[in-house]
């Protein structure tokens, strides 16, 4: 029976956010004893919660990503249910240790020294302060892969600066070619596409480092930068300036490529609330979205086909792919038209049985429901102690030989110090009880 | 310098269009020998793509096909045909990794589905990149990076509330599932090497977005958790404030200025009076009507006395989570990129010299380089069907009048 491809490996875990937490995950997914190394003293805001803490009044009407799991609130243990964090951490573990001590230092280095790799995400001046940069840590295991995932690497004027994903993002030229064409760049919503690319990148590093030392038997030093794994993501609009010198402007949802494209509006729905508060009413969201693109004729005649070739189909304003484009507003609004008279799901089938790209935006009730991921038993079951039993995103692609499904719940602080302290480390159980009251190990923020 | 991780690693591409070409682009980047099998004629699709050097759509001057295939060889191969098929079986024979980017079914109907492939190379891996994957009711449908991107990604929570939901750039998308397939061939080779197994890797670019960080799996779980779909929210009517998009003199900038960072707001707008005015000093005090107004009165005049460069400056020292919204022109100026030397000169016989993204990953016993610019269409025939497989010149001329190569 074949064996999960990084079983065996174990990774030291000192990310925070999103794009490292996003390797790490990975890395666990496909088998790694990713341990969590987290503090107790240090609450970290937006890896764990926005407060340390936070009463119901805080959470209760906040909705979306930086959420918590609202039933059954208990601040104690928020941090725990965390969306932000509970996305990433299944299949981890996660050990607390003061790292603003030297005995917690000494800890952290113990642990270094029976990791294969190590991975952290924060600003450069964390690692420098702490004392564990690659050139401390090479010393205590010459195997371990050191990856270190900054917004902006570990050299060059912004080595220092500290931003999010939204804000990498404006580095990267990314922001500035988003949004509405005939809206202000103000009201362009923040993406985070620097953590999904530094997050898959980094994991791809790390598991081509262990390819590597398979071969040299040697660890080494991995610098990345979020901002740079996502730049080569936006290719067309770099190569046009270094080619062209042309600047990419915003294209809404229209394609870089030419063809006729766009998000339109279908039958509106009921039953689907947002809770107000914070001094805004509960809100109901009806309106539906498909998505259609028509590349070449034989996808227009395909459209024209589903559509029972209405009159209009057969302007000449639309004979060609050039025209098409050229008159790409005034095919919107037609399309439009059809479209609103339409189920989302019902738009997808009809265009696609005739061969026409087409598919409904789908939100997260849509998700949950499909009927493609449910086939594919994309969805996985996992109960966990502060948030119950759920149905969770599951894993990023199949492997035949090595079938996988997701094993662990989000993990909780310290819930696996025990382990960690007593079989990893060899600590005595009098040795144990001394760290509990030195505060090293707990399960809560203080 | 040090040996590329990937320098004893063989690929055979079959991939086209981006994501498939970028993970494969991945593996030759960092030292794998890869070779690209392109249609006879008119080869990969991308090539028809642009943008295109001088706007000359050129099959050798995309921009976009020559940085998806830096570093890889290029063949042409007809696949429909016997003789194809068995020139493909010989390729596969020696090579580690194999990838493909067809609709799901069609390298079974050209009989080299994976477990006809497995019978000649039982080590091989063979990872399949395909819209909705290899299973499943939508398995044959087609997709685009907007539609992927709808269906998988969080563009539900992209835009205004009363309008559209909004994409990301350019093919932002496409790129993200390359970047995904290539770390699930890494996993699947990682186990080659250690346990000897092939195998056959499916990668979904609908479950790859469905598994984005970039907010998805966080708003699955809430609605999971909480029973609530993540709204579209107009970012200058968010309750807390500063957050989002602000202009400056001479473009726009964006901060996370909102909770535990207000201080720092105060302390880059140079107006320590700000901090402790008792309209903004925390959320509920900010919310009352009217404070939002007077705030922007205060601050949108200070954003406009500022470059955008000043404003991040300005921003970081005081500990602002912020950032510049860059062009183009602007980001391959940044000499912060420069000096880190992430941008690549490749020279390529057809268009000179030009600057490209560079390494994703910084490692120095694990580098990143450019070994030789993207193929031309058929540019290695002779490298590989001669040397490699051992055809003689004149089977080469045999196999072009065929239609073969």
């Amino acid at each position: 029976m074949a064996k999960l491809p990084l079983e065996g490996i174990r990774v030291t875990d000192l990310t925070v956010i999103w794009a490292g937490p996003y390797a790490a995950m990975f890395l666990a997914d496909w088998g790694a004893e990713v341990i969590r190394v987290e503090s107790c003293q240090h609450f970290p805001m937006y890896t764990r919660g926005l407060w340390m803490k936070p009463p119901e009044v805080f959470i209760k009407d906040r909705v979306g990503y930086a959420a918590h799991k609202k039933p059954g609130h208990d601040p104690n243990t928020a941090h725990n249910t965390f969306l932000l964090f509970n996305a990433h951490a299944r299949n981890k573990l996660s050990m607390t240790v003061n790292l603003r001590t030297p005995k917690g230092i000494d800890i952290f280095k113990r642990l270094i020294k029976v990791s294969d790799v190590f991975i952290e995400s924060n600003s450069p001046r964390i690692k420098e302060h702490l004392g564990i940069t690659w050139e401390d840590l090479k010393e205590v295991n010459p195997r371990l892969i050191y990856l270190s995932l900054p917004g902006f690497g570990g050299s060059g004027p912004y080595k220092y600066y500290r931003a999010l994903g939204a804000h990498q993002e404006g580095f990267g030229g990314h922001t500035y070619m988003r949004g509405y064409v005939d809206e202000e760049p103000t009201a362009t919503s923040t993406i985070y596409h620097t953590d999904e690319a530094g997050g898959i990148n980094a994991a791809f590093a790390i598991v081509m480092a262990l390819y590597q030392r398979q071969k040299t038997g040697k660890g080494q030093y991995i610098d990345m930068a979020q901002v740079e794994a996502s730049i080569p993501h936006l290719a067309q609009a770099v190569m046009d300036y270094t080619m062209n010198r042309r600047i990419t402007e915003r294209m809404g949802n229209r394609d870089f490529h030419g063809a006729v494209q766009g998000c339109y509006r279908c039958r509106d729905v009921k039953g689907k609330w947002v809770p107000g508060g914070m001094g805004m009413p509960p809100m109901e969201i009806v309106d539906t979205w498909v998505n259609i693109t028509i590349s070449n004729d034989q996808e227009w005649q395909g459209f024209c086909r589903a559509l029972g070739n209405p009159d209009w189909t057969k302007d000449e304003k639309f004979s060609d792919s050039l025209s098409r484009y050229k008159n790409h507003d005034g095919l919107d609004k037609l399309i439009g038209e059809w479209t609103r008279e339409h189920d989302a799901y019902e738009v997808m089938h009809l265009l696609q049985k005739e061969g026409v790209p087409a598919g409904p935006v789908l939100d997260e009730k849509d998700a949950y429901g499909d009927l493609h991921l449910r086939a594919r038993g994309f969805f996985e079951e996992l109960t966990h102690a502060d948030c119950g039993t759920h149905l969770y995103p599951g894993l990023a692609w199949r492997m035949s030989q090595t079938p996988n499904q997701l094993r662990l719940p989000p993990v909780r602080l310290g819930e696996h110090n025990e382990y960690v302290y007593k079989e990893i480390l060899k600590v005595s159980d009098e040795e144990y009880a001394e760290l509990e009251k030195e505060e090293h190990i707990g399960t809560e923020f203080a | 310098m040090a040996e590329q991780a990937l320098s004893d690693v063989k690929v055979l591409d079959l991939t086209w269009y981006i994501s498939g070409p970028y993970c494969t682009k991945l593996l030759a980047d960092y030292g794998a020998d890869v070779i690209k099998v392109e249609r006879p004629g008119e080869g990969d699709p991308a090539r028809k793509m642009g943008p295109f050097l001088k706007d000359d759509p050129h099959p050798e001057k995309s921009g976009l096909f020559l940085h998806l295939n830096t570093n890889k060889r290029g063949i042409t191969l007809n696949l429909k045909g016997e003789w194809g098929k068995t020139i493909l079986k010989e390729l596969v024979k020696d090579v580690d990794i194999l990838v493909e980017s067809f609709r799901p079914g069609v390298m079974a109907s050209l009989g080299l589905d994976y477990e006809t492939q497995e019978r000649i190379n039982p080590k091989l891996v063979m990872t399949s990149i395909s819209n909705f994957g290899q299973t499943g009711p939508y398995r044959e449908f087609k997709a685009s990076d907007l539609i992927i991107y709808g269906m998988g990604g969080s563009m539900n929570t992209s835009g205004l509330p009363e309008r559209e939901p909004t994409k990301k750039a350019g093919t932002a998308v496409l790129f993200s599932a390359g970047n995904v397939g290539a770390l699930a061939t890494m996993m699947a080779l990682y186990a080659a090497k250690t346990q000897g197994i092939g195998q056959h890797v499916d990668v979904s670019l609908f479950e790859a977005q469905m598994c984005s960080i970039d907010r998805r799996m966080s708003d699955l779980i809430g609605y999971a958790y909480n029973n609530e779909i993540t709204p579209r929210e107009d970012p200058r009517a968010l309750i807390a404030y500063p957050f989002g998009i602000q202009p400056a003199s001479d473009g726009y900038w964006e901060l996370s200025g909102i909770g535990a960072a207000w201080p720092a707001v105060g302390k880059m707008m140079g107006m320590p009076e700000v901090i402790d005015d008792p309209r903004w000093k925390n959320i509920f005090a900010q919310m009352k009507p009217g404070h939002r107004e007077e705030f922007f009165a205060i601050f949108i005049p200070w954003c406009f006395e500022h470059t955008k460069k000043e404003c991040i400056e300005l921003g970081q020292e005081a500990g602002v989570l912020c950032g510049p919204l860059l062009n183009m022109e602007e980001l391959l100026d940044a000499p912060h990129f420069r000096e880190r030397g992430f941008w690549a000169e490749i020279d390529h016989p057809m268009t000179g010299k030009l600057t490209y993204p560079g390494a994703p990953i910084k490692a120095e016993e694990m580098p990143w380089v450019i070994r030789r610019p993207a193929p031309l269409l058929g540019q290695h025939n002779e490298e590989i069907y001669c040397d490699r497989l051992g055809y003689s010149r004149q089977d080469l001329i045999k196999l072009k009048e065929a239609g073969v190569i």
